[in-house]
């Protein structure tokens, strides 16, 4: 096992006037057994970023060291690590063993011990009978855990998961990640995880890294990340509904942007004004959309309430009282945490 | 269309394509440029002298007049070929894909002809066509008309469509058959709920669907007739009578093998490579626009 | 269909069995033919639409030739089904090797002149043997390979319908499995071998249908390069059969039209699932 670091790395493609930068100067270390998640919305380079680290795309600045290894130019076999991909990528005309194996065969590494490897992985997570079928003969969610297998069985320094949960449905979701905590507990190999989802970011990480075209935002704790967001994007990405970002608040110093997330506005007799433009009963929680009484632009402020609170009419008028010690100011100009 | 990742080599993609290129260069290229070359220059039938003739040989291709009279009868055979080809297997696509019971055994049925050489075919219709046992000279016989494809340049020709059209069904039947499968049987349901009877739910919804489908055939069926059916002339009629059935691959092959003109040969190739091309750009320019849909 | 018309249904089934009567007619007429003797078939007019009991006598002699009551000495069928078989297997199997290793090099490779090689292999798309027949003749003499197998087959062997085929396939192989064969250790061949190969089996043996019928039924091309009768492919000995001087003996040229049309024939009926793939997938 291993730690990751990332020095100052840099991702353009194309050259002369058509340049595309993707990855900006993005520095961080892994800790050796640590479970780092990065989220951010599609386009924001955390795919290039793990494809990097792989050594599926090429390195245009900066350096990546897994364990006490620069490993730029080595092929991806030589990295010594495993990735599981987003569409799992089976060779479809192996079955299950010979997926797992195929790796291991070419590293020429004894029949006994592929047989032996295998076999541990399968138990682990239980494909012992499936062995002998093809791809095309599995569920989605046995597909996923091949997939896993075939990492597993390498025995890496680290593992990579390219959005390996997004064509599994709800449920079954929510499921495998469970199985992907226990799997790190049980084996405690370095992991880099690239989702969009944020409760899957959330409920994995021991760290996340959150990125929005191409810079590396914040990189924390999910504790962290939630409760001092270092930006206004990482402010606004994490945390559903998300958090209240406003220009317009009545004690609002000019230049700055209050925070605020829905959670922590209460309904009182005083405080911020609001008339309510829209509900949403969710059961237990239900949100509450209001504007500005004092009508500065159409500032939508929301308010999550639950079942316990009575239920505002539509067009009435209700007051908010923001939790002291849960606000957050970001400049307005460049969105940072102040 | 591009693949994202590629695996890096500076020597072997050159062995990968090397056998393809070298039989493409020996064999195509060099060829093609050898028939451009010959159709500058004259030589003697004995391999003597070469002289060097500027476009002559194509002034004297085009002021020939059996070259003309054989681009008309290529045209006239080609037309009728791909007509009756198209209508005939358009027929049975359509009656195969209607009935249910037993539609595979008819496609079983109908498809193999493909596998026959143009000259068997052509061999299995003069034999029926033949005087005095052919069974179709016959019955023709019977029902008044003299049959004598050696002197009477109309059976001639009939003759050879005959036997190119009966061989290219299973190809235009396969073809209509998957297009008419690949049409949404909502669309047909549709139409039926509008009360459109089968007859006009073929011209309305049905044929115009389809007309990808068969102009593709179009093309691919006039190619066939120009360049495929020479077996099928070789066999049957041998150009005759007369000129009268002599199409523009026979003739290349008569002038240079049998008359030994090689210049005029390489003449003709250069003009039928201009035709071949320029089928080959009307097909792709169909595809692209098929692509964009 | 959409609504009941028994009517309709059984005009449908009569176009059809009309269709196939009319397509089988030569066929079923050959055999008939191939079961006679020549004196049947040249003094009843029209000849006779029942089998005769020659079968035996005519395909022996189509076969393995002799000298036939009307005394025409004929050489058999046999030797040039032989010729006619090597060269329709020399055919495709060369032509799928090298069209797999030159799409290959295409798709999986970036290296200098790619689109020129592309171009170079696009272009032959326009020049069929038949446009070029002269000059290849030519250059196939000059090479010394008249009368020989490379001559038969090698020029009709590169084909940019099956480089074009292969591309296709291969650029709709999933990228992750390039990627996870790397992750793997697996180098370019390995991929080749271990995961393209067995992906394309399907186009392999629809590729092959088609090429086998290609090969088998040349016939202007050997025409042009075969003066030894040994090399003579089997379609182009029919014509001759009946192309001499000397009396047609048609039970035989009917044996031996045959003995021509089975091979493909079988091939066809026998694997039509990849030959109607390999014909829709070629032209696509």
């Amino acid at each position: 096992m291993a730690s990751i670091t990332l020095n100052k790395l840099v991702k353009r493609y194309g050259n002369g006037k058509t340049v595309n930068q993707v990855i900006h100067s993005v520095s961080a270390q892994i800790d050796d057994g640590e479970f780092v998640v990065v989220v951010g919305p599609s386009g924001c380079g955390k795919s290039t970023l793990l494809r990097m680290v792989a050594g599926l795309e090429e390195i245009t600045g900066g350096e990546i060291s897994i364990g006490n290894r620069v490993v730029n130019t080595l092929e991806p076999s030589e990295r010594d690590i495993a990735m599981v991909f987003q569409n799992y990528a089976l060779y479809p005309h192996m079955n299950v063993f010979d997926n797992m194996a195929y790796g291991l065969k070419i590293a020429k590494v004894p029949l006994v011990e592929i047989q032996a490897r295998v076999d541990k992985a399968a138990k682990i997570l239980e494909l012992g009978e499936y062995m002998q079928r093809k791809p095309r003969e599995l569920s989605g969610g046995q597909r996923q855990r091949v997939a896993m297998g075939r990492a597993i069985v390498r025995q890496p320094q680290a593992f990579l998961f390219d959005e390996p949960l997004s064509n599994l449905d709800a449920k079954l979701r929510a499921h495998t990640r469970l199985e992907i905590q226990k799997l790190h507990r049980e084996l405690g190999i370095t992991s880099l995880f690239v989702t969009h989802d944020q409760v899957e970011a959330m409920t994995l990480a021991q760290r996340m890294m959150v990125m929005n075209a191409g810079v590396m935002e914040q990189f924390g704790t999910p504790e962290e990340v939630y409760s001092r967001p270092a930006t206004t994007f990482v402010a606004s990405f994490i945390g559903s509904p998300p958090m209240n970002l406003l220009k317009n608040a009545p004690d609002a110093r000019p230049g700055t942007i209050v925070g605020i997330r829905p959670e922590h506005l209460d309904i009182t007799a005083t405080g911020w004004a609001l008339r309510v433009d829209a509900l949403e009963m969710l059961g237990f929680e239900r949100l509450v959309y209001g504007r500005w009484l004092h009508g500065a632009g159409n500032e939508l402020v929301i308010v999550r309430s639950d079942e316990t609170q009575p239920v505002p009419g539509l067009d009435t008028i209700i007051h908010v009282t923001p939790r002291a010690d849960r606000l957050h100011t970001f400049d307005a100009a460049t969105g940072k945490r102040l | 269309m591009e693949k994202r990742v590629r695996f890096k080599s500076s020597w072997l993609p050159w062995v990968l394509i090397a056998p393809q290129m070298a039989i493409v260069l020996v064999f195509f290229f060099w060829p093609a440029g050898q028939a451009l070359y010959q159709s500058v220059l004259t030589q003697d039938p004995f391999g003597g002298s070469t002289e060097f003739v500027g476009a002559e040989n194509f002034q004297r291709l085009f002021a020939d007049e059996t070259y003309l009279a054989s681009f008309k009868t290529t045209a006239v055979f080609s037309l009728l070929v791909a007509v009756c080809g198209l209508g005939i297997s358009l027929l049975l696509a359509v009656m195969a894909n209607r009935v249910m019971l037993g539609s595979g055994i008819y496609k079983t049925l109908l498809i193999w002809p493909y596998a026959v050489a143009p000259v068997v075919a052509g061999v299995l219709w003069l034999f029926m066509f033949a005087s005095p046992m052919g069974v179709i000279a016959f019955w023709l016989r019977a029902v008044g008309i003299e049959w004598n494809h050696l002197l009477n340049s109309n059976h001639a020709m009939t003759l050879i469509v005959v036997a190119a059209v009966w061989k290219q069904i299973s190809y235009n039947f396969l073809f209509f058959l998957a297009g008419l499968q690949s049409i949404p049987k909502s669309l047909i349901e549709a139409a039926a709920i509008d009360g459109a009877s089968p007859w006009r739910r073929f011209w309305t919804i049905v044929f115009p669907l389809l007309s990808p489908t068969a102009f593709f055939l179009l093309v691919i069926n006039v190619v066939y007739a120009f360049f495929d059916t020479f077996g099928i002339v070789d066999a049957t009629t041998q150009g005759g009578p007369g000129k009268d059935t002599s199409i523009l691959v026979y003739k290349v092959y008569y002038d240079g093998f049998k008359a030994l003109d090689m210049g005029g040969s390489a003449a003709q190739s250069v003009v039928l490579m201009a035709i071949v091309v320029t089928l080959t750009v009307i097909q792709f320019r169909f595809v692209e626009k098929k692509v964009q849909y | 269909m959409i609504e009941r018309r028994p009517g309709l249904t059984v005009l449908s089934h009569l176009i059809l069995l009309l269709g196939v009567l009319i397509v089988a007619f030569p066929l079923y007429l050959t055999v008939v033919a191939s079961t006679q003797t020549s004196e049947q078939i040249a003094q009843s007019v029209p000849m006779s639409l029942l089998p005769g009991s020659n079968a035996l006598q005519t395909y022996k002699t189509a076969l393995l030739g002799g000298t036939t009551a009307a005394g025409s000495q004929l050489s058999g069928a046999a030797p040039m089904l032989w010729v006619s078989l090597v060269t329709a297997l020399i055919i495709p199997l060369g032509k799928i090797t090298m069209s797999m290793l030159s799409a290959f090099a295409i798709v999986y490779f970036r290296f200098p002149f790619r689109n020129l090689v592309f171009w170079m292999i696009f272009v032959t798309l326009m020049l069929p043997v038949e446009v070029r027949i002269g000059p290849t003749y030519e250059v196939v003499a000059s090479l010394g390979m008249l009368n020989t197998y490379a001559g038969l087959t090698i020029p009709l062997i590169a084909s940019a319908t099956a480089t074009f085929l292969f591309r296709q396939f291969f650029l709709t192989v999933p990228d992750e499995l390039v990627e996870a064969a790397r992750m793997d250790g697996a180098g370019p061949m390995r991929f080749f071998k271990d995961v393209l190969l067995p992906l394309s089996a399907t186009s392999i043996a629809a590729l092959f249908v088609i090429q086998f019928i290609y090969g088998w039924n040349q016939y202007l091309w050997p025409l042009l390069m075969t003066t030894n009768e040994n090399m003579y492919p089997v379609v182009m000995g029919i014509k001759r059969l009946i192309g001499g001087e000397s009396y047609t003996e048609w039970n035989v040229v009917m044996a031996t039209a045959v003995l021509a049309m089975l091979p493909p024939a079988l091939v066809v009926m026998l694997m039509q699932k990849w030959f109607v793939k390999g014909l829709v997938d070629v032209e696509k």
